[in-house]
């Protein structure tokens, strides 16, 4: 009797503290995930309610997509350089406003501004400068680079959005390394002074390998966001001129979406998830190997 | 020594003002062609306003539907944000103090999920919840962001858990608690700052996602702000001014509230991210 009670309330407690949360993780992540990968073997097209298996069809067909790989390959060059200039700019920010300057807090709030907004207007903002304020200024100033509008042109495009990605996280990342930096104790750094390190060496001797764990945290963070952008390139380009633009999220959403291959777009969107997967463990599993205690 | 210090303080200053220059010229531009009639912003965007164009605002308030995909926002984001708070601390305490097999693995799972990108989701998503008649449902849209939520939530709580002293909820039970009432009374309210942190990190991705509403909610009446300010923009293209002002009347709620409450926001991002 005791017992059972016991096993009961014990239960309900389970229930009543867990239950919600594995609900609904099983239900939106889970189960959707699973049957995704059930989709990929199927032809569905969107509307009829049923669909047939057709075997690794869809995966063939993802490997013929040209336009997947082109968009893939765009976004690998994509991430490459948001993740360097972003990361760039953010440690240089971070540096000079943890020096004790007077306003840095100012600083800090404005280069973190962008963050606050969603990538939809983001990009709208960015469309106006790019289509109407640089070109009137260019015009005006007989500045050839900017005399055409960079959107319209499908080499110069790309660059926008690069541009746009820096100056949205660029302030984010700089948050973080904020953090990080003020987590490196000041003592061992005036004790590489007395020992006559200049600044240089402290940097890359010290600060640096110190603050390995901040760049693994914004550098996986700026991976991740970056495969898997798709408002701000919606807003800014919609994939144009031409398609130049269309970054593999997007990609994805075009196939299933307005295509209505749907059993193809979930296959590529599954190889998306596998090579994202294998590229950010790979980025943790190496900067932790870096990792040193202070 | 002292003045050459001084003068790179001073030039730090300097470059720091020019980099933040550009960050905020944008917003700047946005907001003064946003009061500008059309052919002003065409033929100068740089300038400042003559006057003061109303009926930007007018228009972008009306044809925006404003009211009602803010407040659809509102609540979206709101009862998200609770739910999640709430619920993913009582895992993470639960989990902590009942480490099993069972829950460890489930814990794991949870943060290995983390890395799943919400494209490899939202097809199966859009197919499962749309037989089951439950697109179109602002609650279907929070019950979903509980789902992507909480992992992250979860994970950041159990760290801060581990942190509090069992004896401090042995206390309250031998003091006649039930472990609920442990949880509410005592464990909840320690979590105060950690649940701060989910909040704003929290706030910020589901105020601004666009991409999930898109894909749930496709009555135009159940609109959040974000798809309510890119449908205007799509269909409405007459002229400049009234764009403009949409963009400023959709960034002013967030603005406003980071004006007074950035020092807490750029605290919570960075708790959040040393986890």
């Amino acid at each position: 009797m005791v017992t059972d009670k016991g096993v009961w309330s014990r239960l309900r407690l389970r229930l009543l503290f867990t239950g919600p949360t594995l609900f609904a993780f099983v239900a939106v992540m889970i189960v959707p995930f699973l049957y995704g990968i059930y989709l990929t073997f199927t032809n569905w097209d969107g509307i009829s309610t049923t669909q047939s298996l057709v075997g690794f069809q869809n995966y063939g067909s993802v490997f013929k997509d040209a336009e997947f790989w082109k968009s893939f390959g765009l976004t690998l060059k994509y991430v490459l350089f948001t993740v360097v200039f972003i990361n760039v700019l953010a440690f240089l920010l971070a540096y000079l406003l943890t020096k004790g300057l007077k306003g840095q807090s100012f600083f800090r709030a404005g280069f973190f501004l962008p963050n606050l907004l969603g990538g939809i207007v983001l990009g709208f903002i960015w469309q106006f400068i790019f289509n109407n304020v640089l070109v009137f200024l260019g015009q005006k100033m007989g500045i050839g680079l900017f005399s055409t509008s960079w959107l319209s042109d499908p080499n110069r495009a790309f660059w926008t959005l690069v541009i746009v990605a820096v100056w949205q996280y660029a302030g984010y990342m700089m948050v973080i390394y904020v953090a990080g930096l003020t987590g490196v104790p000041g003592d061992i750094l005036e004790a590489a002074s007395i020992d006559g390190a200049n600044g240089w060496l402290k940097m890359t001797r010290m600060t640096i390998p110190l603050m390995v764990p901040s760049f693994i945290v914004c550098i996986f963070l700026s991976l991740q966001r970056g495969f898997m952008v798709y408002d701000v390139n919606l807003a800014l380009t919609k994939g144009g001129p031409f398609k130049s633009t269309e970054l593999v999220s997007m990609h994805v959403y075009q196939k299933a979406f307005l295509s209505r291959d749907y059993g193809v777009g979930q296959a590529e969107a599954l190889v998306l998830f596998l090579i994202v997967a294998v590229i950010t463990l790979l980025q943790v599993y190496f900067s932790k190997k870096m990792e040193v205690e202070a | 020594m002292q003045r050459f210090k001084k003068q790179t303080s001073w030039l730090t200053v300097i470059g720091l003002s020019v980099i933040l220059f550009v960050f905020i010229v944008p917003f700047v531009l946005l907001l003064f062609n946003s009061v500008k009639a059309n052919k002003d912003i065409t033929s100068s965007p740089l300038n400042l306003p003559k006057g003061f164009v109303f009926s930007n605002y007018t228009i972008a308030l009306d044809k925006m539907n404003y009211f009602h995909a803010f407040a659809n926002s509102v609540i979206i984001t709101l009862f998200s944000v609770l739910f999640i708070s709430l619920f993913a601390a009582m895992t993470a305490h639960y989990f902590v103090r009942h480490n099993t097999k069972f829950n460890q693995y489930t814990f794991l799972l949870m943060v290995a999920s983390m890395i799943i990108p919400f494209q490899a989701i939202m097809i199966p998503l859009v197919k499962i919840y749309g037989s089951l008649n439950m697109l179109n449902n602002k609650w279907a849209l929070i019950f979903m962001y509980i789902g992507f939520g909480c992992s992250l939530a979860i994970f950041i709580y159990h760290g801060f858990v581990k942190s509090i002293p069992k004896e401090l909820e042995e206390a309250a039970m031998i003091d006649g608690c039930t472990p609920t009432q442990t949880f509410f009374r005592i464990v909840f309210p320690v979590l105060m700052p950690t649940t701060a942190t989910i909040t704003i990190l929290n706030v910020l991705w589901i105020w601004n996602d666009f991409l999930l509403p898109s894909l749930v909610l496709v009555d135009p009446l159940q609109r959040t702000l974000p798809l309510s300010t890119f449908n205007f923009y799509g269909t409405y293209t007459v002229d400049y001014g009234p764009l403009m002002a949409s963009l400023v009347l959709s960034i002013f709620p967030v603005v406003i509230i980071y004006l007074f409450a950035q020092k807490y926001i750029i605290q919570g991002v960075m708790q959040g991210s040393v986890k």
